[in-house]
């Protein structure tokens, strides 16, 4: 319940955020919304020596119109993602799967870019930026860089981005009226996915995100490829798990993971196509 | 209602509790919130093995710590103890139980035994300290499976030699052999296995304890958010030698128990022991990840059941055979839980002197185990209930049908059960019938017709269970025949104040059953006062000394009936008063909305509170007759009551993922009269809610080495209101006969019911597809495996 | 570090431990111990308050996150003649409680709901308090409480 004792500094800037990040070495970490992070102080999983706060960053919330894409601040909230009329109408499907991070409570203070970079591969952002082929920037003491999503994941908990990096923004495609399904399975309804699919089509073009079926997020290809050559939701969705490499837990062995992914990969194509 | 003319009416409303402003606005005090000015606070180093050897307990690190005040081994404080920590229910004479300290000694086995602990002054200081305490450990081979532990392959406690800790049998037979014959010559028997697991009572409010020392007088105060002050306060002065009179035990606002705080735990003996040792108040807070491996945990079970039936299904004989998880160390009442089930395996229904039940119960590397919600009830309803739907499979005929040819007839009531227990009343019928309506049974079974056809996504199962709660723990008499170590009796003052308010003391130990709204409407019921004009008093051994606290559906209908008993003394002695003021002889008074009365002489009358101000000055008393309006009553009620019900369950489930959509829950449950309609199906909500958690959702895991999985509410889970359905409430009202309230137990209905409801309606809904059972908790991937099986391991 | 924290409409400055939760800053340092805790992994809810008129869980905030905000606690709630809050009265009025240690938290997420989402469906108030446990209720007459509440 009582975190570990810790040296607290407070960013008003990115820059001083990565001068800071850079000065405390690897015992340091940001926080954002604290929501990923927090908790696992509290059990004492982590134990930073430095946390240094960038949730005061306030020019790091914003959703913006960046003409073929949507700018989103690393530090924008959940429920500002959720409830963006920018999003609803040019990204639905981001604004609807952040509808269903955590709850209410852990929404109002999360934030997508901290839910990014913690890159939790059961967390439902990951694999819907992935699957929606988004860029992510990051910054650090020798300036910006881009990381495609599908770069970005490198394991559990662990990302693209260097020690002394930020993650600053998220590009996100417009899906220029493509159809859209997020399916969440769990047990209840505050949990991580058991298993997610984000999925977006347009035509023979699709998109296709999973949560929970590897150590990152998997961007479902074989799918696309399948839809590509014209193949059905039905027979697609045979090919979800193959780029996955899912592991039992508490709630699912891997034999029903990888039938999950294939059953609700062919619903969310279905609703997506309809 | 067996009450007579002197009814206000105030039974039977819905009054709103006057429990609510304070836990609504954040005034009342749970013991984590009392300030305790210069208190140590207490953490405790858990073994991080299921079962260890303590090789060293290396102290001084963590001693030398900022703010700490001190650090004690096991055996640091092997002197703080006149005895081990107690089991009050030693179910029989030669059973097993292992020694059992607050800190464990020489041998840790469970995660989360407590090894060590920290005195300091904040609860931050105390928890730094736990990192610093050197342990070296030897680990052993821990026990995890029950039928494992039953081989004694490994023993886990040296000095008992084996992991037995006890059998206890019932068997009941006309004539001998009679149990082997029903099964030779039935028409039809079933037998089935199955698997209680393990679950954490998880009440909202973690535990927690101060002791707060007088050094000077040597008295001790002892706060705790226990739903036992009483049995608390003499366990706790037997187990540490400390005279029972200079020990004083409150349980201030209590959030929530369910049988989780029915006991004497470890940090309460150490704050109170490290009190004793430091003049210090001590105080500890449970965090939850702490709980769910330190506080007891329920259920446990592996179950054997056999039924016999004759050629129209009813019943000729029953065998069970359990095998109990008691965990490492047996708690207050950890053996007695399974017995309570036994006299429950019948169910409802009529069964011939035919009844063969064993119960062996073992140790396990694990959390003890102890009563939670319903405590071997619901294990038994949910026992009997199953096989009931399985011998309808087998026969071939609907669930509901097979019930009702088996129930106890309305007009064998009060009726002798084989067991020889007598069932005060019943309307098993009347019951099962309101909730056929409510559910619209004979429509969904016309809708299961066109829905589950053949390569259905959806399938739509209904679940009946009917049950018996035994509650009202009860005649000391039967209790003493299960060698329990304490009696079912309760205890009850009521005082009339010079002003005529009222001042309601009573034994019963509430933490949120609402026991003070309750029980104000009994007292202005029977005195003719308003329930505003009634204070309840309770939960502190200082201000009511005698009592034996809140588990077991017991408080009404034996606190309550307590309550109503002291005001007929009360009345009685007012009645004498007034009967001398008003000149007329006691016997011709009446005695009505709260004014005394000459029968036939409507003008000759004297109000309750006119009584209780010549009660108090006691200028004008009759002789003899002491001052004041005072009345104690203890009451040890001649049975057990025994409410009963049926609940129906409509589910919908997914058959591509397993998942199972609850559509509708009917509860249809018989408490006799109800004092409060409101709190009664409160109850019944939260009840219901827990018993369908066990079967979707909740089960403490452990790997095979004994490493709690589910040691957290991230994996524990414990549902929220997203996911679970709407109760719908109806209730039948057979008053019981044996307590003047005609008021039964309510508060494990529920929870004894909704379990099988809920599986019966699953595998209802998938028999169509070959599946005869399903484990719990019905997860999706547990239903998705079961159908798979069912299909030869295809979808 | 120094912080300061308008509660209740209060302002409190005081110097606290960067690990400091503001559960224990509201409960230890302020002495507001309405606000309950119910576990350690931010899932039950029992520790819920409003920052900045949100709900918030306030076991997985640092205090020194909080610096600089307003926060609503349960003792923030009624009025200062004693009135309970339109939630408070629709729990009372609903049997929405039973032990009460849910309750501070309940009230708190439900009246952020209804200030999100003033007419919600009984699946939209079973959805929004996906992050509050109880375990008396079973949640029943909490949802029925939610929805007297939005009603009147």
């Amino acid at each position: 319940m009582i975190p570990a004792a810790f040296d607290y500094v407070r960013a008003g800037s990115a820059a001083e955020a990565i001068q800071l990040i850079g000065q405390y070495g690897d015992e340091a970490k940001f926080l954002a919304g604290g929501h990923s992070l927090v908790p696992a102080m509290k059990l004492r999983l982590a134990q930073p020596t430095v946390l240094v706060d960038i949730g005061r960053v306030s020019d790091l919330s914003y959703i913006r119109d960046g003409g073929d894409h949507i700018a989103i601040g690393a530090l924008t909230r959940h429920m500002d993602v959720e409830k963006s009329p920018v999003l609803a109408e040019h990204v639905p499907l981001l604004a609807h799967a952040a509808g269903h991070v955590g709850d209410p409570q852990v929404r109002h203070r999360g934030t997508i870019g901290g839910s990014l970079a913690h890159a939790d591969p059961a967390s439902d952002l990951p694999a819907t930026t992935l699957a929606l082929g988004a860029t992510y920037v990051a910054e650090g003491p020798n300036g910006t860089r881009e990381i495609a999503a599908a770069d970005f994941y490198q394991g559990y908990f662990t990302s693209a981005l260097a020690p002394d990096e930020m993650l600053t923004e998220i590009r996100v495609p417009k899906m220029g009226g493509a159809g859209w399904s997020f399916q969440k399975f769990n047990r209840r309804a505050q949990d991580w996915a058991i298993v997610g699919v984000a999925a977006w089509q347009r035509g023979s073009e699709c998109g296709v995100g999973l949560v929970n079926m590897a150590s990152t997020p998997v961007l479902a290809s074989s799918v696309a490829a399948a839809i590509a050559g014209g193949a059905s939701a039905a027979d697609a969705a045979e090919a979800a798990a193959a780029e996955a490499d899912p592991q039992a837990d508490l709630n699912a062995s891997v034999e029903y993971r990888v039938h999950l992914a294939k059953v609700l990969t062919r619903r969310a194509l279905q609703a997506a196509a309809g | 209602m067996t009450m007579t003319d002197d009814t206000t009416g105030v039974l039977g409303q819905r009054l709103l509790r006057r429990e609510d402003p304070a836990l609504l606005t954040g005034e009342a005090r749970y013991t984590s919130d009392l300030p305790i000015p210069g208190a140590l606070h207490l953490a405790v180093l858990r073994s991080p093995y299921a079962r260890a050897r303590i090789l060293s307990v290396d102290t001084s690190a963590a001693a030398a710590m900022p703010g700490v005040t001190a650090v004690f081994s096991g055996a640091d404080l092997a002197d703080a103890w006149a005895g081990p920590m107690p089991c009050a229910w030693p179910v029989t004479e030669d059973m097993k139980s292992p020694t059992h300290y607050p800190l464990a000694v020489g041998q840790a086995n469970y995660v989360g035994d407590g090894v060590a602990c920290v005195l300091a002054t904040s609860a931050t200081a105390a928890r730094d300290a736990l990192d610093a305490i050197e342990v070296e450990y030897e680990p052993l081979e821990a026990v995890i499976d029950l039928e494992d532990a039953l081989s004694d392959r490994v023993v886990i406690h040296d000095e008992i030699g084996t992991n037995r800790s006890y059998t206890w049998d019932l068997k009941i037979e006309e004539s001998e052999g009679q149990v082997d014959r029903a099964f030779a010559d039935a028409a039809y028997s079933v037998k089935a296995r199955y698997i209680q697991q393990r679950l954490i009572p998880a009440a909202m409010e973690p535990r927690a304890v101060a002791a707060i020392p007088q050094p000077f007088g040597g008295d001790m105060t002892l706060y705790s958010a226990t739903q036992v002050p009483h049995i608390l306060k003499v366990m706790t002065a037997l187990t540490l030698g400390i005279p029972e009179h200079q020990l004083r035990v409150v349980a201030p606002a209590v959030g929530g128990g369910f049988g989780s705080k029915l006991n004497v735990y470890a940090e309460e003996l150490l704050c109170v022991a490290l009190a004793k040792r430091t003049g210090s108040p001590v105080r500890w807070t449970e965090t939850r990840s702490e709980g769910n491996q330190a506080t007891i945990h329920g259920r446990g079970q592996i179950q054997d059941i056999e039924l016999a039936a004759d050629s129209d299904g009813r019943l000729t004989a029953v065998r069970v055979r359990l095998i109990g998880d008691m965990g490492a160390y047996l708690q207050l009442v950890t053996p007695g839980v399974p017995l309570l089930g036994a006299f429950l395996y019948a169910g409802v229904y009529e069964l011939p002197k035919a009844y063969d039940f064993s119960c062996t119960s073992v140790f396990t590397n694990m959390t003890p185990t102890d009563a939670y919600r319903g405590a071997g009830r619901p294990e038994a309803t949910y026992a009997i209930e199953r096989a009931m739907d399985t011998l309808a499979a087998e026969i071939g005929i609907d669930p509901l049908e097979l019930r009702r040819r088996n129930f106890i007839p309305t007009e064998a009531y009060p009726y002798e059960a084989m067991t020889g227990l007598v069932y005060d009343s019943g309307d098993h019928d009347r019951a099962a019938t309101l909730a056929a309506e409510m559910i619209d049974y004979a429509g969904v079974r016309a809708r299961q017709e066109s829905q589950n056809v053949p390569g259905a996504a959806k399938r739509l199962g209904i679940g009946v269970s009917t049950y018996f709660e035994m509650c009202g723990l009860a005649p000391s008499r039967v209790l003493a025949s299960l060698n329990y170590g304490a009696g079912g009796w309760e205890a009850a003052t009521v005082r009339v104040l010079p002003t005529n308010k009222i001042q309601v003391v009573t034994g019963t130990a509430p933490h949120g059953q609402g026991h003070e709204t309750a029980w104000s409407m009994i007292v202005a019921e029977k005195m003719g006062v308003s329930p505003d004009d009634v204070d309840v008093l309770h939960s502190d051994t200082a201000i009511a000394p005698l009592g034996l606290d809140t588990y077991g559906s017991r408080s009404l209908s034996v606190g309550g009936v307590a309550i109503a008993m002291a005001c007929d003394k009360v009345i009685d002695k007012a009645k004498q008063i007034a009967a001398h003021q008003l000149e007329a002889n006691p016997d011709d008074l009446e005695f009505s909305g709260g004014e005394f009365r000459v029968a036939g002489s409507p003008d000759r009358a004297m109000p309750l509170a006119a009584v209780a101000f010549e009660a108090f000055t006691a200028h004008n008393l009759p002789d003899g007759l002491e001052p004041n309006l005072e009345a104690h009553t203890t009451y040890d009620p001649p049975n057990f009551s025994w409410p009963f019900g049926t609940h129906m369950c409509l589910v919908e489930v997914d058959t591509e993922t397993g998942e199972v959509d609850v559509l509708k829950y009917v509860a249809v449950d018989d408490c006799g009269n109800q004092v409060n309609p409101l709190i009664v199906d409160g109850q019944v909500h939260g009840g219901v809610v827990q018993g369908l958690a066990q079967a979707l959702f909740e089960e403490a895991v452990y790997d095979a080495d004994g490493n709690l999985q589910t040691s957290t509410l991230a994996e524990y889970l414990v549902p929220a209101a997203s996911d679970v359905p709407a109760i719908e409430t109806g209730h039948t009202i057979t008053p019981s006969p044996t307590n003047q309230l005609g008021v039964k137990g309510i508060g494990e209905a529920g929870t004894i019911a909704s379990t099988p409801a809920v599986i019966n309606a699953i595998v209802d809904a998938l028999s169509g597809l070959g599946v005869r059972d399903v484990p719990m908790p019905a997860s999706p991937n547990t239903v998705w495996r079961a159908i798979n099986e069912a299909q030869g391991g295809q979808q | 570090m120094e912080i300061t924290v308008t509660i209740n409409g209060k302002s409190h400055t005081a110097e606290v431990e960067p690990r400091t939760l503001l559960v224990q800053f509201i409960r230890e340092q302020v002495g507001l111990t309405g606000t309950n805790i119910g576990c350690d992994t931010s899932s039950c809810g029992a520790c819920s308050v409003h920052v900045d008129g949100e709900a918030a869980k306030s076991c997985t905030l640092l205090a020194v996150q909080a610096d600089g905000c307003s926060i609503t606690t349960i003792e923030g709630m009624a009025s200062a003649d004693g009135t309970l809050h339109p939630m408070q009265q629709a729990f009372m009025e609903n049997h929405g409680l039973q032990c009460g240690y849910c309750t501070p938290g309940m009230v708190m997420a439900a009246t952020s709901l209804l200030a999100e989402n003033p007419n919600p469906t009984e699946e939209e108030v079973r959805i929004g308090l996906e992050g509050n446990l109880c375990r008396c209720t079973g949640y029943h007459n909490i949802v029925q409480s939610v929805l007297a509440c939005a009603k009147s």
